[in-house]
């Protein structure tokens, strides 16, 4: 290696590393589950029910986590190509594309071992109208079984009773019968509890660490640096030992880096200054996921908070699992995640963000694949610079299609939205 | 009237962008109200029963010029929903107190939402229609999602919906699909006499009319258009499918039956026959608007089919019961619902060698021809292949 290279090597904190050793060693179970004769299940990440498939001694797959890391590692264009040629629009989501992709180049995963069809598709429907079609997609295709969990919409803003009551009795009359058959294992309700209480000690660590970056300067990077934190508990780890030792590494970690007042980890070693402290809202792009991530820490740029770090689950504003009620609370779960909110929530979450993490402004990154989180975006940028009165910024990119990121472009946005904020902050001063 | 009077008139209320007939209808009688509802299906009955006008709102068509929604919308988001925001933002909607957003796609979930925060002294409902099927579980869901809406207008009426004015309000509505089933059938049995443009603008005015009126008016045009002779043609016989929510130009409609394709059948506008048989006008009314939904409504993309071998079911009975030869897919750009379930429905055809086609539009696409050319190629594909 030369010293250039060298010093480009990739910086990352124990607990990043921890957690790329747990999905890694998830990819290694789910390669050799049927081998073991245990059975797989796959489920979105938004409301995902990953206490209960471990009633059922699932190997637990995520749809996403494979398209990201497929993106991440640049094999997802060839795989969304291969799957527009089997006939699929270009103009639909990039996740679902991928994903039957790597189907359609043979049964490897991300990280090239064998990726076994699920048993069971558990459908929970929330928060997305795709994932329906992605899931009747893969069982058409592969005749898995599938499981439809309605997740009814926050349309008014709240959950109601009768939308807790129609999850419940889904959850009761259909998903855990089915799951019991397809299994062979008989439902324990004390085990899906003592589960839950790992998920809560999880949660309440994680909150911790992303609130953290209340802190000037903020110890880490809510978004980029984010989306290592929530990996495990937003994937197939929420209710493990394993993840509630992760979040505990994790927060004695940022704990100590706030001590010490230092600022996030970068992929380049530690960044020397706080510049600007931002709110970012919609997905990252994941094919360009390091590049995307230099343009901001080489400004001096700090995510502080985003609302994708809450798309598994809304934890900071009070949501735990409870295992005193786990089904209304599973319940519970599957309705707050950030997508099922309604866009006054959303606008409200962002406004209040800005707020306590004394942020500059709001970053948009609106992903061409998403319509949940991307169509009406340019209304929420509105609001937001009208309630706080803080400059906002736009940007269009895509999740896993190379195609959709242009550096070039986001940089010059990103760089005059930089400028903003100065004079922003220069006229505020005179 | 005679049929070219009566689409002489749905054409009038067509182009109407600014709902002179709501306004006529509301201006009739003191503290009228009426309710806006999106695609694709809302149970109408309730809107009906709080003596209010329900008014399906399915964009601004290729006539309007959309400025103020464009500044909303990504280039990647399809037309509706930007036009409907055209429509409310220069106040053409203002004759409406109510917008309902059913739960067919993100777009129109997030449009609910920006209803809210755009228009805020109107009422605005998300409404949630459930994907699970049997009657303890969705159906109860259902139930209370209706009695909320119910419960809603009650407030805006400043009156009760009592049982009877829903049950009878049922009994109008199952009038009305019957009318529309006799229109679908008549036109499937005698294309030529009643041409799809026709037949469309016929089924849009029933966004605007009192259903009672779109009722006399279908079966008015179904008498007229049987005695007036018109030359039939050697068309291919086509179900045209995924127009369910942004509708195509009417030029569009003209350009495919012009290249040769009789449609037979369609989605244009499911809200009319979403509920494929009556509803029962006796017992609980909303309990039998959930059965009806549950478990005697069509098939489309943004409903959840519960197993492999349902998918495709509705579209293969649209081909066979209507003598179609094949299908047209024609859906909206950057349609979701629509293009996701095309490559599943396409496998489907496939195994019963039904032939297809497919093409994407907009609802202000001005360029036919490369659509007629394509329409016309499949319409001669199909005469060759029945031919050989
Ligand atoms: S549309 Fe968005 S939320 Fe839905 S699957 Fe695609 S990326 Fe995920
Ligand atoms: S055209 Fe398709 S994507 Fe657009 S609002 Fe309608 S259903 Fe949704």
């Amino acid at each position: 290696m030369n010293t250039a290279a060298a010093k480009k090597a990739v910086v990352k904190d124990d607990a990043m590393n921890l957690q790329k050793e747990m999905i890694a060693e998830n990819y290694h179970q789910l390669a050799r589950a049927h081998q073991e004769g245990k059975k797989i299940s796959a489920t979105f990440v938004p409301g995902n029910l990953n206490e209960l498939l471990m009633c059922f001694d699932f190997v637990r797959r995520l749809p996403e986590t494979d398209a990201l890391q497929n993106g991440m590692r640049k094999k997802s264009g060839k795989m969304i190509m291969d799957a527009e040629r089997d006939g699929h629009s270009e103009d639909v989501c990039t996740y679902v594309k991928s994903d039957l992709g790597m189907m359609l180049q043979g049964e490897v995963g991300p990280t090239g071992e064998a990726m076994p069809h699920p048993d069971v598709l558990l459908l929970s429907y929330t928060g997305c109208f795709t994932f329906m079609k992605w899931f009747e997609l893969v069982r058409q295709k592969y005749g898995c079984e599938t499981l439809m969990l309605h997740v009814p919409y926050q349309g008014d803003g709240r959950i109601n009773p009768a939308m807790r009551d129609y999850v419940v009795n889904q959850l009761k009359d259909k998903i855990i019968p089915a799951l019991e058959r397809i299994s062979g294992v008989k439902f324990d309700i004390d085990r899906l509890r003592s589960y839950m209480r790992e998920s809560q000690k999880a949660e309440e660590d994680l909150v911790r660490v992303l609130q953290s970056a209340k802190q000037r300067p903020s110890p880490i990077d809510g978004y980029f640096g984010g989306v290592y934190y929530i990996g495990p508990i937003f994937t197939a780890f929420r209710g493990t030992p394993e993840a509630t030792r992760f979040y505990a590494t994790l927060r004695a970690e940022i704990e100590e880096r706030v001590r010490q007042g230092k600022g996030p980890v970068t992929p380049e070693g530690e960044m020397a200054e706080e510049k600007y402290r931002l709110v970012v809202e919609g997905p990252p792009n994941w094919t360009s996921f390091r590049d995307f991530w230099k343009m901001f820490y080489d400004e001096g740029a700090v995510v502080v908070a985003s609302t994708y770090a809450k798309v598994g689950g809304v934890y900071d504003f009070g949501f735990r699992h409870d295992a005193e009620r786990p089904l209304e609370s599973l319940a519970e779960y599957c309705l707050g995640c950030y997508t099922n909110l309604n866009f006054p929530q959303r606008i409200d979450m962002i406004c209040k963000y800005i707020d306590e993490y004394q942020a500059d402004g709001l970053l948009i990154n609106s992903i061409k694949s998403c319509n949940s989180f991307s169509a009406g975006q340019l209304l929420i940028l509105r609001e937001v610079e009208k309630r706080t009165g803080k400059p906002a910024a736009f940007i269009e990119s895509d999740l896993v299609d190379p195609r959709y990121f242009s550096a070039a472009n986001i940089k010059n946005r990103l760089e005059s939205y930089f400028q903003m904020i100065k004079q922003k902050r220069a006229a505020a001063v005179h | 009237m005679s049929t070219k009077e009566i689409v002489a008139r749905c054409e009038q209320l067509f182009e109407d962008l600014d709902f002179s007939a709501v306004k006529q209808w509301k201006a009739a009688a003191p503290g009228r109200k009426a309710i806006g509802y999106m695609p694709i299906y809302v149970p109408r009955e309730i809107v009906h029963a709080a003596g209010m006008l329900p008014v399906g709102v399915f964009g601004g068509g290729d006539q309007l010029e959309v400025i103020q929604g464009d500044a909303y919308y990504q280039s990647y988001i399809c037309r509706i929903p930007r036009s409907t925001l055209e429509l409310g933002l220069t106040g053409r909607l203002d004759c409406l107190d109510g917008m309902l957003f059913p739960s067919i796609c993100d777009v129109i979930r997030n449009l609910s939402g920006m209803w809210q925060i755009l228009f805020k002294d109107k009422y605005v409902k998300y409404f949630d229609l459930p994907q699970t099927y049997d009657d303890a579980t969705g159906g109860s869901f259902y139930v209370h999602e209706m009695q909320t809406l119910r419960a809603d207008l009650a407030r805006l009426a400043g009156r009760e919906i009592t049982d009877d004015q829903l049950r009878a309000s049922i009994a109008v509505y199952n009038d009305n699909r019957r009318a529309v089933r006799e229109l679908y059938a008549y036109r499937a049995k005698k294309p030529w006499q009643a041409p799809t443009s026709e037949v469309y603008l016929l089924l849009r005015a029933g966004c605007v009319l009192p259903v009672e009126e779109h009722t006399r008016l279908v079966r008015q045009y179904l008498a007229q258009a049987d005695l007036e002779k018109r030359a039939q043609r050697d068309n291919a016989r086509v179900v045209l499918t995924g127009a369910f929510c942004e509708q195509p130009p009417l030029g569009l409609i003209k350009s495919i039956e012009m290249a040769g394709c009789y449609v037979v059948d369609d989605d244009f506008q499911l809200v009319q026959s979403y509920l494929l048989e009556d509803v029962s006008a006796a017992g609980d009314p909303l309990e039998a608007l959930s059965r009806a939904f549950l478990h005697h409504s069509a098939q489309t993309s943004s409903k959840y089919d519960e197993k492999k071998e349902d998918k495709g079911k509705f579209l293969l009975h649209q081909v066979k019961t209507r003598g179609a030869e094949g299908v047209v897919f024609a859906a909206p750009s950057f349609c979701d619902p629509a293009l996701l379930e095309r490559p599943m429905l396409q496998e489907v055809l496939a195994k019963h060698k039904i032939p297809y086609t497919a093409f994407k539009y907009a609802e202000n696409t001005g360029q036919m021809a490369p659509i007629r050319e394509q329409a016309g190629t499949f319409a001669d594909s199909i005469k060759l292949w029945s031919a050989a």
